[in-house]
């Protein structure tokens, strides 16, 4: 984190012009969205369904060691792919415009515990609309972390290193709790609250129905595989879980990502959204492979500026995008994925002790777009 | 335990093996057209008729419960990657022995989803389905004497008829601008040479627009006749008002391709739309379904058939009223009011929580 706004060389012209020209990139993809598309989301989930009936259908021998690792590899790459480029995306309402009822954010249903209407509340309303900022976006370590030195520090954060690795194996279920602001909602009188009680029940049936399924009922059709095709199950929800944890904390967590004063969004104009969310956001350079492996998130940068366009668009975007962040002369933080994930898990640590020099606390005001 | 039971018990069973995704998810990948499925067809051929219309050749799926002759069906097809749903007669026999079905589309200039069946959609394409429908059919006992009058693609009903049964005593009264722009020429004329069928063709660039009077010249006994009347909301007009002055009106029957309840000028003229949530708002006609000006607008809108049936797409209406564009009818807000947005378009300023 610095102590200097890296904005601050922008005047308020220059802001509201970079917004126009991000619209005019937005604009320029939504009028050439068409087939290609749609078929390459329909080609996606279509692909994602029939690597996770072989796979299922393999483990159904899972006795055998090679179909073991043959099954469980394939099921742990289509949940990712369910959860990453189909679920998350879909979920944005980046595929609404085809009007396809089966494949729309209202009707979408994925493998996750946590249910997808709740998931979008706290996601896309929240998350994306008060990216990073502080006491808005409980994002930012989840409610559970501090990221930031400008959070409040407690003894309670010396063991942020260790809860940080306990949700990566268990992320789905930090997600749906998250979702439900469980922390705060376990109070006396809050978990009395119908509404909680009945979002509280969607993830128990949630919960239920995923556990069934991935540890009782496949295992069962397993027959003298049971044990095998659960810890199979078992391996491949592990393997989604931190892949995708660790996808997520290369978005906002790594260090050269920005975090905004609550006063700093109020009055915010668009151009001023815009680049909070260039600046809150980071990248994860690599292959095609890796890209549709994190669902486009490594185009984190481009997904928060335009998170409803189709995320097979997000590569095309990041050129012109970037070419904005040479233009504005801003720090585009982007890096391979080990780097990334290196560098947000030395913030957990690094954050998990006080910050080094106690009383000098950053001033607010140099860091506040407002100011720019 | 019954045999229904015992199969929900199993298809239960299904599901949880599937979740958080339906059996059908993955049935669809191989069977689309399965009995059980959602209705689909596919597009086997597409045989032009003239120079902008063509019939397009669908294999139904197994939950195609047939059609009457005279009815429509609609279809949702993907033109540039988005479905969109129109109503087309069908035009074939109801005894088709391969099962198929066929509609014929005549390209309307600007027609996204005519001019993509017309001119470019490729056989195996697959569509949506629903069932056919449409009152604008022959009854249960074959008249006497019959009457077709025609314009255009309003033909297309009237061929399924002619298809379909065989009259004792018909005559057609049919307008295009020129020869060829009649579809399905050559079969009338095969059917003319049987002596099956009288036809009249009034070619309008030539003749001029038929006027309604001539009737009494070009079929004298047309007031005896049961008559199915189909074209442009003009034809239909004159015709309406013709047979109800000489008090034959229960003889007449007609068809509007398009619905006639949203014509500007009568008080339903649109207004401004605001989503609530979104804070959007925006201008709209009284003839756009709000679903539609919502997404045009950007705003993430539920949906669902697009047609009013599966009220997928309900969402409170907080202020103005709206009109369902199948009824005419006006829904103002209530408390508690939820309307279908794929179906409503604006009457005035309306709000709604989007």
């Amino acid at each position: 984190m610095t102590a200097i706004d890296p904005t601050a060389h922008l005047t308020a012209e220059q802001i509201e012009e970079l917004g126009r020209e991000l619209d005019a990139i937005r604009d320029e993809v939504i009028a050439s969205r068409g087939e290609k598309d749609a078929a390459y989301i329909r080609k996606v989930i279509s692909a994602q369904r029939k690597l996770e009936l072989v796979s299922r259908g393999v483990l159904l021998f899972s006795l055998f060691p090679p179909a073991w690792v043959l099954g469980t590899a394939g099921l742990s790459v289509a949940k990712i792919m369910d959860n990453m480029e189909i679920g998350h995306n879909v979920l944005h309402g980046q595929w609404d415009w085809m009007r396809d009822p089966k494949i729309h954010s209202t009707t979408w249903e994925w493998d996750h515990v946590s249910p997808a209407d709740q998931w979008k509340h706290s996601h896309n309303e929240l998350h994306h609309t008060y990216t990073n900022v502080l006491g808005k976006d409980n994002d930012l370590g989840y409610g559970i972390m501090r990221v930031d030195e400008d959070q409040e520090w407690h003894p309670l954060h010396l063991g942020q290193p260790l809860w940080n690795f306990v949700n990566a194996c268990f992320f789905e279920y930090g997600i749906a709790a998250y979702d439900l602001e469980l922390g705060e909602n376990l109070h006396k009188r809050r978990r009395k609250n119908p509404e909680f009680r009945a979002r509280a029940r969607a993830v128990g049936r949630k919960i239920r129905n995923q556990v069934l399924k991935d540890y009782v009922i496949h295992p069962l059709l397993s027959g003298p595989s049971f044990l095998t095709t659960l810890a199979a199950t078992f391996t491949a929800n592990l393997v989604r879980n931190i892949w995708s944890h660790s996808v997520i904390m290369c978005g906002h967590f790594p260090e050269g990502v920005q975090v905004f004063e609550r006063r700093s969004i109020k009055d915010e104009t668009r151009g001023q959204w815009y680049l909070r969310q260039m600046m809150g956001s980071a990248n994860i350079s690599g292959s095609r492979a890796m890209h549709f492996m994190t669902g486009n998130l490594s185009h984190q940068i481009e997904h928060h500026l335009f998170p409803d366009l189709p995320s097979n668009r997000y590569a095309e975007v990041a050129v012109k995008v970037r070419a904005l962040f040479e233009k504005y002369e801003l720090e585009y933080v982007t890096g391979p994925l080990p780097r990334q994930v290196f560098s947000a898990w030395r913030k957990v640590f690094r954050l998990s002790l006080p910050n080094r020099k106690p009383g000098i606390k950053t001033p607010d005001r140099e860091r506040e777009l407002v100011a720019a | 335990m019954t045999s229904a039971a015992l199969r929900s018990r199993a298809w239960k069973l299904l599901e949880m093996v599937t979740t958080p995704l339906l059996p059908s998810d993955y049935l669809d990948l191989v069977s689309p057209l399965r009995a059980g499925a959602d209705l689909r067809g596919r597009i086997e051929a597409v045989h032009p008729e003239t120079d902008d219309a063509a019939t397009v050749v669908i294999r139904p799926g197994r939950g195609w419960r047939g059609h009457t002759a005279g009815q429509y069906m609609r279809i949702g097809v993907d033109v540039d990657g988005v479905r969109l749903w129109r109503a087309y007669s069908i035009t074939s026999p109801t005894n088709r022995q391969d099962g198929r079905v066929t509609i014929t589309v005549k390209a309307i200039p600007d027609g996204k989803v005519s001019n993509h069946l017309v001119r470019r959609v490729k056989s195996g394409t697959l569509i949506q389905l629903d069932q056919a429908t449409g009152d604008f059919v022959l009854p249960q006992a074959r008249p006497a004497k019959v009457l077709h009058l025609t314009a255009g693609s309003g033909i297309t009903p009237v061929m399924g008829m002619l298809r379909d049964i065989e009259f004792d005593d018909v005559v057609m009264v049919h307008c295009a601008p020129r020869p060829q722009d009649v579809i399905f020429r050559d079969e009338l004329h095969d059917l003319v040479a049987d002596r099956k069928l009288r036809l009249i063709e009034v070619h309008t660039d030539t003749d001029g627009m038929l006027d309604i009077a001539r009737l009494d010249e070009l079929v004298p006994d047309w007031a005896e006749r049961e008559t199915w009347a189909c074209g442009p909301a003009g034809l239909l007009d004159a015709a309406e008002e013709h047979w109800s002055g000489h008090g034959v009106q229960e003889r007449l029957h007609t068809e509007r391709f398009r619905p006639g309840v949203a014509v500007a000028g009568d008080g339903c003229g649109g207004g401004e739309v605001t989503f609530r949530a979104t804070g959007k708002t925006v201008d709209a006609d009284g003839a756009t379904p709000l679903l539609d000006v919502g997404e045009e607008a950007g705003v993430l809108m539920p949906s669902g058939c697009r047609m009013g049936i599966c009220f997928g797409c309900v969402t409170p209406l907080k202020a103005g009223a709206v009109r369902d564009l199948r009824t005419g009818e006006i829904t103002e807000a209530e408390p508690g009011v939820l309307i279908q947005t794929c179906v409503s378009a604006a009457a005035g300023p309306c709000v709604i929580e989007r």
